[in-house]
């Protein structure tokens, strides 16, 4: 029993993560009908930005907390920054193009962060400190759950109200749905399309910032590639919980993290990965529309 | 061109990428060590490259709208285009080629000669993509798959069986074949990018499953010792070898080029391009949606295939680690240079992309930079690649002068 809850717990935790990517994921892809292959990128570039602002005041001798929260805030900034930039190299120009080219341009982006981070700091893995500190009150039952853990459930929870609230109640999260359900109609009626576009790929990429900040304190070590599997999975999420929905996002993350950490306890965990695939070719054949995402058919 | 507004504009887009670049590029601490290391020339180097590429960036623009009206009003040929059409130019330069291509192994080493017979399995791998993303437009992100296919058929086929190359070349195609349409059959009714994320999963679960089922693949240490190919059953010496697998290769791409050429002109070809423009309409022409592109997803395979049990053969070697997904974005990378659609891009992307690396040992750190950086630039300022293919268009000549008869 102690082992199912364990996997349990894991799986939460990974689930939780991966709802912190596959939200940029589905916010962008709502609104613009691109997959932002990059955008697992963006989450390894505010890993490492924290780990060097992490490394900085840690050798200052600041207090872990503090540290926590400046390393997370930089690296929120930066990975918005770079979320900005990038969509205005590679994707503004290519708005009217067909998607195939958005899409290529969009891996030739990602390819170039990895080997950018890659080159301008190493190919190794990095220790990444323990920014998160150890709860009192979770000293009984360190053995289930860690503290990190913690931190990571309340994260992933704060920041999906916060964007349902973003999304739902404020005048740009009107503007988002606008855009999102008819471009041009927005247009018409006066929302400023390009910065609605610009406004999705800062608030996703900071919440995969967040992400990658948290999963490099829970497990200790980043490199260059971490983004790539974890981006390709929180697409995995996204697509399974319907792409373009907010909640289905997060239940899709969810569902793939348990199923995922229950595959490798009880079965297998070499072919994790190969877990993870599957479970993405068999949503897309069967159910494209995911759990909760609405079926569109094609206008001529 | 160079006002006061420009040069505000690149200076704050170079100050933008200065803030933007700043951790990353700058500073590196080891948090074991307990170190801190500042590279400030860095900066000025980003800021620098920066300023400049930024009036880079917007001459491009310019020109690209310029060129798009002006090829509208004008609809002249491509010079490439130009160049094969000009017989005194073509028949000459196929000759001066032709004998180029025969001599080479002999003027140059046998490294060169290794070099440029893997250019040349690029050039026949990068055509079967061809047919997939260039005139189909199925963005294949698994293409390395059926590569993996043909190399290992052909090295477990001689482990277990001792199949020589001969034999072992159309196994290893028809297995590629197969794989394509199983592959294929369930994920083509999917949209373009999610048919692009699919093929990327099934690109991934081979070389996993290459990778963890030690008893049938021999797992990462993957397998030695694969025999080069056979000549009438004469043992070769290694030079002669090798000379023989690049004649072997020439002979392959000149039979991709003219199979690919025909299958562009076919009927088939046509659907093809038909389906790539536009989806609707060609169902509603009465075109088998999924039997097409089934077809140009298997006959891509194929090649794949072919390519693979080449590369085995050549290599003497394989193992896992030889096809990632990045192997895939390289092949995808030549056909999107080349040009997509384009026999004449894919053969110089492929060259070019394989070549110049080899050349330019010193950038060999840069080469996947450089790769995704073409690939955003090329989709930005270029879509159609260095050598755009031209579709035939008919003129109706004559009509002034030839009163038609009733």
């Amino acid at each position: 029993m102690d082992y199912f809850i364990e996997l349990f717990l894991g799986g939460l935790t990974r689930g939780s993560i991966y709802a912190l990517i596959a939200l940029g994921y589905t916010m962008v892809y709502g609104i613009i009908q691109l997959i932002n292959f990059a955008h697992g990128e963006i989450y390894m570039l505010g890993a490492f930005t924290a780990l060097i602002v992490a490394g900085i005041l840690t050798m200052l001798g600041w207090n872990q907390v503090a540290i926590l929260v400046i390393a997370s805030i930089v690296a929120v900034v930066y990975s918005a920054a770079y979320g900005f930039t990038i969509e205005k190299i590679a994707y503004k120009p290519l708005r009217q193009a067909p998607r195939l080219s958005a899409l290529i341009s969009a891996i030739g982006m990602s390819m170039f962060l990895q080997y950018y981070v890659l080159l301008a700091q190493t190919s190794n893995f990095l220790p990444f400190p323990n920014l998160i500190p150890d709860f009192k009150f979770l000293e009984p039952i360190e053995h289930i759950v860690r503290s990190s853990e913690i931190v990571i459930y309340a994260t992933t929870a704060i920041v999906m109200v916060l964007l349902t609230g973003l999304i739902k109640f404020t005048k740009i999260g009107k503007a988002m749905r606008a855009t999102a359900q008819d471009r041009d109609m927005a247009m018409l009626v006066g929302v400023d399309v390009n910065k609605v576009i610009s406004m999705t790929f800062i608030v996703g990429s900071a919440t995969a910032a967040l992400g990658g900040v948290l999963i490099a304190s829970h497990t200790g070590q980043i490199n260059y590639y971490i983004g790539f599997i974890a981006g390709i999975k929180a697409f995995v999420a996204a697509v399974l919980g319907g792409i373009g929905s907010m909640p289905g996002a997060v239940l899709g993350s969810l569902v793939l993290g348990m199923s995922e950490s229950f595959f490798t306890g009880y079965i297998s965990s070499d072919y994790e990965d190969v877990f993870a695939f599957l479970f993405l070719v068999f949503t897309l054949i069967f159910r494209p529309s995911g759990i909760l995402g609405r079926t569109d058919t094609d206008k001529v | 061109m160079f006002r006061f507004s420009e040069i505000k504009k690149s200076f704050l887009v170079a100050l933008w990428l200065m803030f933007l670049t700043f951790p990353i590029m700058v500073i590196r601490v080891n948090t074991i060590y307990k170190t801190i290391e500042w590279r400030w020339e860095r900066m000025f180097m980003v800021g620098i490259g920066a300023f400049f590429l930024s009036f880079l960036w917007r001459y491009l623009h310019k020109k690209k709208e310029a060129g798009e009206k002006k090829a509208e009003e004008a609809g002249t040929l491509p010079l490439a285009q130009r160049l094969i059409k000009n017989r005194q130019f073509s028949i000459p330069a196929a000759i001066g080629l032709g004998i180029f291509i025969i001599a080479f192994p002999f003027i140059f080493s046998m490294y060169q000669t290794n070099i440029m017979t893997t250019a040349l399995i690029y050039v026949v791998v990068g055509l079967g993509l061809n047919i997939v993303v260039g005139l189909a437009g199925l963005l294949d992100l698994g293409y390395v798959a059926f590569y993996a296919v043909g190399a290992y058929s052909y090295a477990l086929l001689n482990h277990h069986f001792g199949l020589g190359f001969w034999a072992a070349l159309p196994i290893g195609a028809t297995f590629a074949f197969l794989f394509g349409v199983i592959l294929g059959f369930p994920v083509l009714r999917l949209r373009g990018d999610y048919l692009a994320i699919v093929t990327l999963g099934f690109g991934e679960i081979i070389r996993l499953i290459l990778e963890n089922w030690n008893a049938f693949s021999f797992g990462p240490s993957g397998i030695a010792n694969i025999p080069r190919p056979g000549f009438f059953g004469m043992d070769l010496s290694l030079s002669q070898s090798i000379t023989y697998v690049y004649f072997l290769m020439i002979g392959m791409a000149i039979f991709t080029i003219f199979v690919v050429k025909r299958l562009q002109d076919s009927r088939l070809g046509r659907a093809w391009i038909a389906l790539r423009e536009d989806e609707v309409a060609c169902q509603a022409m009465g075109i088998d949606k999924t039997r097409t592109k089934l077809s140009a997803f298997a006959l891509g395979a194929t090649w794949a295939g072919i390519g693979g049990v080449v590369f085995a053969a050549k290599t003497t070697f394989i193992n896992p680690a030889s096809f990632t997904i990045w192997e895939s974005i390289i092949i995808l990378c030549i056909v999107v240079l080349g040009g997509m659609g384009s026999v004449l891009g894919v053969i110089f992307g492929a060259l070019v992309l394989i070549l110049l690396p080899e050349y330019l040992r010193a950038f060999s750190e840069y080469r996947m930079l450089i790769f995704g950086a073409t690939l955003v630039t090329m989709m930005v300022f270029r879509p159609g690649g260095i050598i755009t293919d031209v579709r035939k268009t008919y003129k109706f000549k004559g009509l002034k002068d030839k009163q038609p008869t009733v």
